[in-house]
Parts: structure tokens; C-alpha cells; sequence
């Protein structure tokens, strides 16, 4: 059977390549110059696809995993409690963490008794995977759709609380991720990670 | 008189860069040294109101021979000392063929009449009509000769550029 | 006297300013255009449409590390770029930018030197640019730079022949070689590209290659050749090189628009009814519209065509267009023998 007829043809754009003489006008390429010519003038006055990035953004997905944001709760208190569950389940092992025990006179600043006083993404180990998100069981972790900017040192790329951390006066829209649907699963307790 | 210091001027170089072609190392200097004597000259004929040979002496010795001269050198890498047998009956026939050159221009010069030359600014035989001129009425023969020795040449260049068919 | 040479320094100042201001744009313009072809905008960023951006390419140039490999040939590794922006700037001075200026009684020729030689001037010019890419690459001591320089040579002694092939047809129309009667001939609209269809279109596709464009960039060949013959080049020795390129472009630009397209001479020319003056002052404007519809077109080339490969291109050369640059200079005698008369 021929081979051809059973090839699966992706794009219909594919073309069986010959070595048939060319004829005369071929051989002089002339009519392929002027119509490579053409082709490349057609471009010129077809509308660009820049994006004149700092200006203007594209769209993003809703659910886009970019940096880190370590959100607080209504009172601007800390949500982590530094259990490591994000770092238990980081499949790069980008997330490190130092817990320690709050103060009586820290309530207004960390909502649970225990907190993170080092919490530490390594942005460069990172594949933005959002498993740390999944794990969180205090919704202090959620990956945004900011970009991690460029540096000229890696150890500029270790992310600590300083970056991570969402300010008080400037919160950070994560709400599209907090759909019903998340915290619904979230709290399935016939879900693996929740036993 | 700015005439003159030009003339000077192109003079020296062109003898400065024509014993460099001996004096220098590297072949390829050599090469180069002798491209800038051919300017000097070409400049020599501009002096000499003969823009054309000028124009043609720079296409054709500093654009074309010399390029070709510069590429085979460039690919020959000539920088190994010793690639010549320098014996010395070498030595003693390249000084008696050196010497005998050198005798022939020190004749040709003391047989020359410096009264026969006009005024190179007057002349206009070096300008391009003028040149046609004479070259395709008084010297055509000459002329077509020398074109049939290039052609001979070529068909010469081109059986050794052939190959051989087994 | 006084004044006229007075005149002439001035005009070699302001055409060498020219060339300069032109070849720096015409960077931008060929980045600009790059883009525009492959549905980029290119740079946009350095002031206004990104009209500072040759002023910022040039800053960075200057700030580079200048480095020279050690086992190079000192000297000729500075002389190379120096040459080759020497001999691609010398091009412009038999090139007759308009016609003349009247003022009082003195007549201004828009041209740096009316020589009875211009077209094997420019020739000549364009036949010893190749020593500063064979000098610079052969310096370099790489072998890659070698290779570009050998290239370079070799292509450019053999699209020479071609092009003097195409340019004596020019020469036995008009009956001159000085480039002030071949365009001062072309009167109107009778451009020499009506009548030398076969000539122009060798010329052109010679002067890509004498100025080392796509698809004749054996030299450089950045996929196989790393740069070629500026390999080892930085700073602003590299920039010279560079830079030269585009002075090149400018000079062929303005040779194939003096030679074949009428130079400063536009159609209905006498029929707009301006004083002599005006009438230059326009045509040098149109000079410099064709000119830079021909730089146009060598970016359009080079961002269309593929490179070619080496024996595709020695065979084009000697195999196609020098015969037919030779059947081109026997139809011309033919044609113009039939109807002299």
C-alpha cells in the first residue's frame, strides 16, 4: 500500500518533495524572486504583532501561575502558619521556611500561633507548578499573574518575605482563583490531600 | 610648485614602499607594500595629466593583480622561514640577473633625451579620447595582437584549470 | 577662483556629513524596515520612532571593550576598518548630486569633481574595497576571518568583471565616462534604464554583490562564518566596518540612480516652468528620493532572499551574468549601429 495515503496530514500545508527538472522559467527563479518579493512587501503593511510591553500588557488566563503572593487575612494579619506543606509538596524544592512561635504580643500580626519568620522562594528552582497553592490548607499562598522581573544575580532570585509578602496597603486580586469550586475542593475531605 | 612637492612626495613613497618590498618579513606586507608603490604611481600620472592610466592602473594592478596576488599569498601562509633553498649558487644567480636589470636601466636612462619630453600639463595624450584616439588608428594593430595574446592566455589558464578526464 | 575653491571644500564637508548622516539612518532604516517586514515595529524606544537609536548604537560602540587577539598583525588590524570606511567614502566624489547653481556669475556644479574618468573612478574605488576586509581578515589570524576574507576577494573580483561588463553598454551609448554627461544625457524621462533593461539588471545584482549584501554575504555569513572577516572586531573598529556597509549601499545606491535612472532628472522637467535654480534644488531631491528607493530595495533583497552558496555563486557570476553582460554590450552595438542614422 502506498505510504502516502496512510500519513496522517497535520496541516494540509505539507508537500511531497520532487526532483523534477525544472523548466525554463524555473531555472531562471526569476518569477519565485519577484513573488518572494511580494510575499515579504505583503508583510510589510500587515498589521504587527508587537506588543509594546510596559505599556501595554497582554492578556493573561485567569488561573496564570506567575509570582508568589503570601497573602493576609481581613486584619492585614498573616495568614502562614509555616506548617511546610508548600514545601513538602514543591516538586523543585524552591520553598523554604523557618517557623517560630508568636508572641502575645504579635496577634495583630500573624493569625495563627505559629508563623513563618523566614519564608524563602527560589525563584530560579521554581517551575510555577501552583502545587504549593493546592497544599496550602490556610490559603496563604497563591500564585498571581505578576511577572518575576529579570536580574543580573542569582541570588537576587531568592524571594524572601519581604518580596513574597502581600503589603497591608496594596492587597493583591486573587480572587479569581478562590472560585467556589477551589474551596469546595480544598475542603473535600475524600480528596488525598486532605486525609 | 605644489606640483612639485607632490611629485616629491609620491616619489618618496613610491621608493620607500618598493624597498619595503624587499626589506619587509612577511610576504604579505611585501604585497601590500607594493599595492601602495602602484598607488604612488597611479598618482605619478595624475601629475602627468593621464587620468586614464592612472584610473586603469589602479583597476587593473591594485584592483585585480594584487587582490589575487594578496589571495594566493594569504592561503600559501609564506610566514615559515627557510621555504626557499637559499644555496649559494641561488644567491649568485639572483645577484647577476638583479645586476644585469640594474645595468639595463642605468643604459636606458643615459640614452634618454630629456629635451623630447613636453610639458605634461600641455600633453593630453594621457586623457581618455585622445588615448582612443591613437590607440584604434596608429597602434590598432598592436592593439588587437596584445588582445589575441590575452585571449591565448585565457585558453591557456582555462586547460590547466581543467580536469583531467580519467 | 577664490570662491569656487572655497565652494568645493564646502561641498566635500557637506557631502561627507551627508554620507555619514545617511549611512547612520539608513542602520535604523534597514532595523526599522527588518521589523516592518517580519510584522515587528523594531527599535521604537530611543526618542521618537526610535530616530535616536543610531545615536545609542553608536555610544555603545564607542563604550566596548576593544579587544585585538594576540597573535594579530597590529597594524594592519587598525589599517583594515580604517581603509575600508576611507575607500567606501571616496566613492562620492565624481558623483553629481544635481545640476548647477547659478548665483551672480558664478556657476556652482553640484559636484565635488567633474572628472573625464568618473565612471572608472568610482570602478576603481569600488575594485580596491576589497583590501580592507582582505586585510582585516587576514590580521585577524582566524581562520573563519580568513575564510570570510578569501571569499570576499574572490566574490568580489568576479562580480567586478560583470559589472564593467554592464557599465561599457552605458558608456558606448552616451560616448563619455564622465558621470556629469551620462546623466546630463539622460534628459527627462529618457533613463538609460528604458533602453539598458539587461545592463541595469546585472549592474544591480553586481552592486549586491560588490557591497557585500544578501544574498552575496559570503564574507560575513554569520551562520557559517561566525561575522567572517570581522570576526575578531569589536568596538568601534567593528563599527567601521559595519558602518562602511552602508556607505557602500549609499554610493551604489546613488551610482545605479546617476547611471540608470536619470540621475538628478525628473519627467515634464521644463514644463513646471522654474528658474534654473529651483529646477536643481528639486532634482536634487529627486536624486535622493531614487536613492533611497534603491537602499530600500537592498534591505527588501536582503530580508527576502537566502544566502547563496558558494559555487551557486561563483557559477552566477561567471557563468550567467558576465555572458550576459557581454551579449548585452554586442546588442547595444548592434542596435545602436541600426538606428544611428
Amino acid at each position: 500500500m502506498n505510504q502516502d495515503s496512510t500519513k496522517i496530514s497535520l496541516t494540509n500545508r505539507s508537500k511531497v518533495v520532487s526532483n523534477k527538472k525544472m523548466s525554463f522559467l524555473e531555472s531562471l527563479y526569476l518569477p519565485a524572486i519577484f513573488k518572494g518579493m511580494f510575499i515579504t512587501m505583503s508583510h510589510f503593511f500587515t498589521k504587527k504583532a508587537t506588543v509594546q510591553y510596559p505599556e501595554v500588557k497582554r492578556p493573561v488566563s485567569d488561573i496564570y501561575r506567575g509570582m508568589h503572593v503570601l497573602k493576609r487575612d481581613e486584619e492585614g494579619r498573616e495568614r502562614c502558619t509555616a506548617c511546610g506543606l508548600c514545601a513538602l509538596s514543591c516538586p523543585a524544592e524552591a520553598i523554604t521556611m523557618i517557623a517560630k512561635e508568636r508572641l502575645e504580643s504579635e496577634k495583630h500580626l500573624y493569625r495563627e500561633e505559629k508563623y513563618a519568620a523566614v519564608y524563602e522562594i527560589n525563584m530560579l528552582r521554581c517551575i510555577y507548578c501552583g502545587d504549593c497553592e493546592s497544599a496550602c490548607p490556610k490559603e496563604a499562598i497563591f500564585l498571581t499573574d505578576r511577572f518575576v522581573p529579570s536580574e543580573v544575580a542569582r541570588d537576587n532570585f531568592i524571594y524572601g518575605k519581604d518580596v513574597l509578602l502581600e503589603p497591608k496597603d496594596a492587597p493583591i486580586d486573587v480572587s479569581k482563583r478562590q472560585t467556589p469550586e477551589v474551596l469546595a475542593f480544598k475542603k473535600d475531605k475524600t480528596q488525598l490531600h486532605n486525609k | 610648485m605644489f606640483q612639485v612637492y607632490l611629485f616629491l612626495f609620491l616619489s618618496c613613497v613610491a621608493l620607500f614602499s618598493a624597498m619595503m618590498v624587499l626589506l619587509s618579513k612577511k610576504p604579505i606586507h611585501s604585497v601590500l607594500y607594493l599595492t601602495l608603490t602602484f598607488f604612488a604611481l597611479a598618482g605619478h600620472y595624475i601629475l602627468l595629466n593621464a587620468q586614464f592610466l592612472a584610473v586603469v592602473h589602479v583597476i587593473v594592478y591594485a584592483g585585480a593583480i594584487m587582490v589575487l596576488f594578496l589571495f594566493t599569498v594569504m592561503l600559501l601562509n609564506l610566514n615559515k622561514e627557510g621555504q626557499f633553498p637559499k644555496t649559494t649558487l641561488v644567491k649568485i644567480i639572483a645577484a647577476i640577473a638583479g645586476g644585469l636589470l640594474f645595468v639595463v636601466l642605468i643604459g636606458s636612462l643615459k640614452s634618454f633625451d630629456l629635451a623630447t619630453v613636453s610639458n605634461p600639463a600641455v600633453s593630453q595624450i594621457g586623457l581618455v579620447k585622445n588615448l582612443g584616439k591613437t590607440l584604434f588608428s596608429q597602434y590598432l594593430l598592436p592593439f588587437e595582437l596584445s588582445s589575441i595574446l590575452f585571449l591565448s592566455a585565457m585558453v591557456g589558464a582555462v586547460m590547466l584549470g581543467k580536469k583531467d578526464k580519467e | 577662483m577664490d570662491i569656487q575653491i572655497l565652494y568645493k571644500s564646502g561641498l566635500i564637508i557637506v557631502i561627507l556629513l551627508l554620507s555619514l548622516v545617511i549611512a547612520m539612518y539608513a542602520t535604523l532604516a534597514e532595523r526599522k524596515i527588518a521589523g516592518f517586514f517580519q510584522d515587528r515595529l523594531g527599535p521604537n524606544r530611543a526618542g521618537i520612532f526610535g530616530l535616536l537609536q543610531p545615536v545609542a548604537d553608536g555610544v555603545k560602540l564607542f563604550f566596548k571593550e576593544e579587544f585585538m587577539p594576540a597573535t594579530a598583525d597590529k597594524f594592519l588590524y587598525v589599517l583594515g576598518p580604517s581603509l575600508t570606511m576611507l575607500i567606501a567614502l571616496l566613492g562620492s566624489a565624481v558623483i553629481p548630486w544635481g545640476n548647477t547653481l547659478v548665483i551672480g556669475n558664478n556657476v556652482f556644479p553640484l559636484q565635488v569633481a567633474d572628472v573625464n574618468i568618473g565612471v572608472l573612478y568610482v570602478f576603481a574605488v569600488t575594485s580596491i574595497g576589497v583590501y580592507g576586509i582582505m586585510i582585516g581578515g587576514w590580521s585577524s589570524n582566524n581562520k573563519y576571518a580568513l575564510m570570510g576574507a578569501v571569499r570576499a576577494a574572490s566574490q568580489m573580483i568576479s562580480y567586478e568583471l560583470a559589472m564593467g561588463m554592464a557599465l561599457i553598454a552605458i558608456v558606448m551609448m552616451s560616448g563619455s565616462l564622465s558621470l556629469h554627461d551620462i546623466v546630463a544625457q539622460q534628459h527627462g524621462i529618457h533613463w538609460n534604464v528604458w533602453y539598458q533593461p539587461i545592463g541595469f539588471f546585472v549592474f544591480v545584482i553586481c552592486a549586491f554583490a560588490e557591497t557585500n549584501r544578501t544574498p552575496f554575504d559570503l564574507p560575513e555569513c554569520d551562520s557559517e562564518l561566525i561575522g567572517g572577516y570581522h570576526t575578531e572586531y569589536s568596538s568601534m573598529k567593528l563599527g567601521f566596518y559595519l558602518f562602511s556597509e552602508y556607505i557602500n549601499m549609499f554610493i551604489s545606491s546613488a551610482m545605479i540612480a546617476s547611471l540608470y535612472f536619470g540621475g538628478y532628472n525628473f519627467p515634464f522637467l521644463h514644463e513646471l516652468g522654474m528658474s534654473h535654480n529651483w529646477l536643481t534644488i528639486v532634482g536634487t531631491f529627486v536624486l535622493f528620493a531614487k536613492i533611497g528607493f534603491f537602499m530600500f530595495l537592498f534591505m527588501w533583497v536582503r530580508w527576502t532572499l537566502p544566502r547563496f552558496r558558494y559555487d551557486q555563486l561563483m557559477r552566477f557570476g561567471w557563468k550567467v551574468l558576465l555572458p550576459l553582460a557581454i551579449v548585452n554590450i554586442v546588442a547595444t552595438g548592434v542596435i545602436y549601429e541600426l538606428f544611428k542614422k
